[in-house]
């Protein structure tokens, strides 16, 4: 990293404070701009506020006392992640090999990406009464919402993916005997597999800002739930404790997919390197 | 086994604007024989060697390997590409047992022969390591190994050397012979390098533009085995004049 005065900061340990400094400084601004614990008249808790609220929500006890928050906050994080998990993984099934299809076959292309590129622009919040209305308030219908959204990123980069291949290298496949499953599982896959990395990563992304929008609205559980309860309530300081709970569930999920890919795609790391 | 029989073989691409590639093309090589093309970019070269790959399907006329008509690809025809184009994702043993694995032969099948042939290219301690970690000359090594491991019984190779500089260029051209000489494999090869069609092949076609056709066959009676010494030869010199000037005929024509 090469600072302004022209001074290379190269160690981790640097790296790590420079990247550290601005969310600090925020925290302590924050913090110092409410002295008596809270901004804008009361509806701002400062950040030790915030901390307190987290703090009880997540190792508080739990069952009916005077908070109805305290001692949820694992439940309801497993609950959204798992909606993602599901929703995501649903999207990946039928998402890479449908994009591998209309990537490699002009039939398929002709008979799916009209349909595709026509429902895109819907943005996956106008699909919110129709999913509470086919599925009702249920889970299956915030997974219908994740997949659906986590979906297109990841059929249109791996249809990207399985355009731009070397020609010659399906030539080479062909030419040392291989089958066109062969072709298929053995060349356009793994020359595939960049862009659907990058498909995955935004796919990923979508999956929870629809994890979030369908619980406030289309079930009874999970972050999005409690976001949307806790504003209700008056209790800021968990809907930020919220927001930053969802924000690190995010950042983790998209660490995860980042250590698959490097550990999948050494080669073309190590091949745009070279170049 | 490895004759080839193009007999008035015709390409045109088709488009708003049809291609003429390749205007009645006749040629016959035999077992074993090391035939080179030799002509400017465009004259078609790449396209009479994509046709006896099985890449490209001719407009008109035969073509046939081993009396059987070509109509797609296959390993007994092994084709070394111009960049080599291996596959990025595997490290070069698998690459060069690509071949044998989709043809669904099982390990000990493969193993000892794809051995010998990495031996033969001098790759063995580097077996493991992936084509970006490799030189463009061993990576075309590696390209010609995977072929060699499927023991085709001709080499089609799509100018393999043209974009390695001009030593890696010779130090290629020697491991070529000494595999050829070792092996007698029927090759068609496609340069516009006049000094390395006369080093390696028994014949020479010329081949001229728009359309492409060959222009003249010269067969080359250096003496076998050779090696990048014959480059400084009288002989090899008077191969080069005869050339030189023939070309510029094509080009004017």
């Amino acid at each position: 990293m090469k600072l302004a005065n022209g001074l290379v900061l190269d160690n981790r340990a640097g790296k790590i404070v420079l990247g550290l400094l601005l969310p600090v400084l925020v925290v302590v601004l924050w913090q110092a701009a409410g002295p008596n614990g809270s901004l804008f008249g009361g509806v701002l808790p400062t950040p030790d506020r915030v901390w307190t609220a987290w703090k009880i929500w997540a190792f508080g006890p739990a069952g009916m006392g005077l908070n109805p928050y305290s001692g949820t906050w694992l439940d309801n994080a497993l609950f959204s992640t798992e909606r993602v998990a599901k929703g995501f993984g649903a999207a990946i099934l039928v998402g890479v090999p449908l994009g591998i299809a209309i990537g490699w076959w002009r039939l398929a292309a002709q008979a799916f990406d009209p349909t595709i590129q026509v429902l895109r622009p819907i943005p996956i919040t106008a699909w919110l009464p129709f999913s509470i209305a086919v599925f009702g308030i249920r889970d299956v219908g915030s997974v219908f919402l994740i997949a659906l959204g986590a979906f297109y990123p990841i059929v249109i980069n791996t249809t990207q993916g399985a355009r731009g291949i070397d020609k010659n290298w399906i030539r080479a496949a062909l030419m040392m005997g291989a089958k066109p499953m062969d072709v298929l599982t053995r060349v356009v896959l793994p020359a595939s597999l960049p862009s659907i990395f990058t498909g995955l990563r935004v796919g990923l992304g979508i999956g929870w800002t629809a994890v979030i929008v369908s619980e406030m609205i289309a079930v009874k559980s999970g972050l999005g739930y409690v976001l949307w309860d806790a504003y209700y309530v008056g209790r800021m300081d968990v809907v930020i404790a919220d927001m930053a709970s969802i924000g690190l569930l995010g950042f983790l999920s998209d660490r995860l997919i980042i250590a698959i890919e490097s550990w999948l795609l050494g080669w073309h790391r190590m091949q745009s390197f070279q170049a | 086994m490895g004759n080839v029989s193009f007999r008035a073989t015709s390409k045109t691409f088709p488009g708003k604007v049809p291609v003429h590639a390749l205007d009645d093309i006749t040629l016959e090589i035999k077992d074993g024989e090391f035939v080179a093309l030799l002509g400017p970019s465009g004259c078609g070269k790449s396209t009479l060697l994509n046709l006896l790959a099985g890449f490209e399907t001719r407009s008109g006329g035969e073509l046939t390997f081993d009396g059987a008509t070509v109509d797609k690809p296959g390993p007994d025809r092994g084709v070394v590409f111009q960049e080599a184009s291996l596959f990025p994702w595997l490290n070069v043993w698998d690459n060069i047992t690509f071949g044998p694995r989709v043809q669904g032969l099982k390990h000990d099948e493969y193993e000892s022969k794809a051995r010998a042939m990495l031996k033969l290219v001098g790759l063995e301690a580097f077996a493991d390591a992936l084509p970006a970690q490799l030189s463009g000359g061993m990576r075309q090594r590696v390209g010609i190994a995977r072929v060699l491991v499927m023991s085709p019984r001709a080499l089609l190779m799509d100018e393999p050397f043209g974009a390695l500089d001009a030593q890696t260029r010779l130090a290629m051209q020697q491991l070529l012979l000494d595999v050829w000489q070792t092996l007698g494999t029927t090759v068609l090869f496609v340069t516009h390098d006049i000094d390395e069609s006369i080093l390696l092949a028994d014949r020479i076609c010329i081949m001229s533009a728009r359309p492409g056709r060959i222009t003249r066959e010269i067969a080359v009676g250096l003496p076998r085995p050779r090696s990048i010494e014959s480059l400084t030869t009288s002989a090899f010199a008077a191969y080069k004049a005869e050339i030189m000037a023939e070309m510029k005929i094509a080009h004017a024509g």
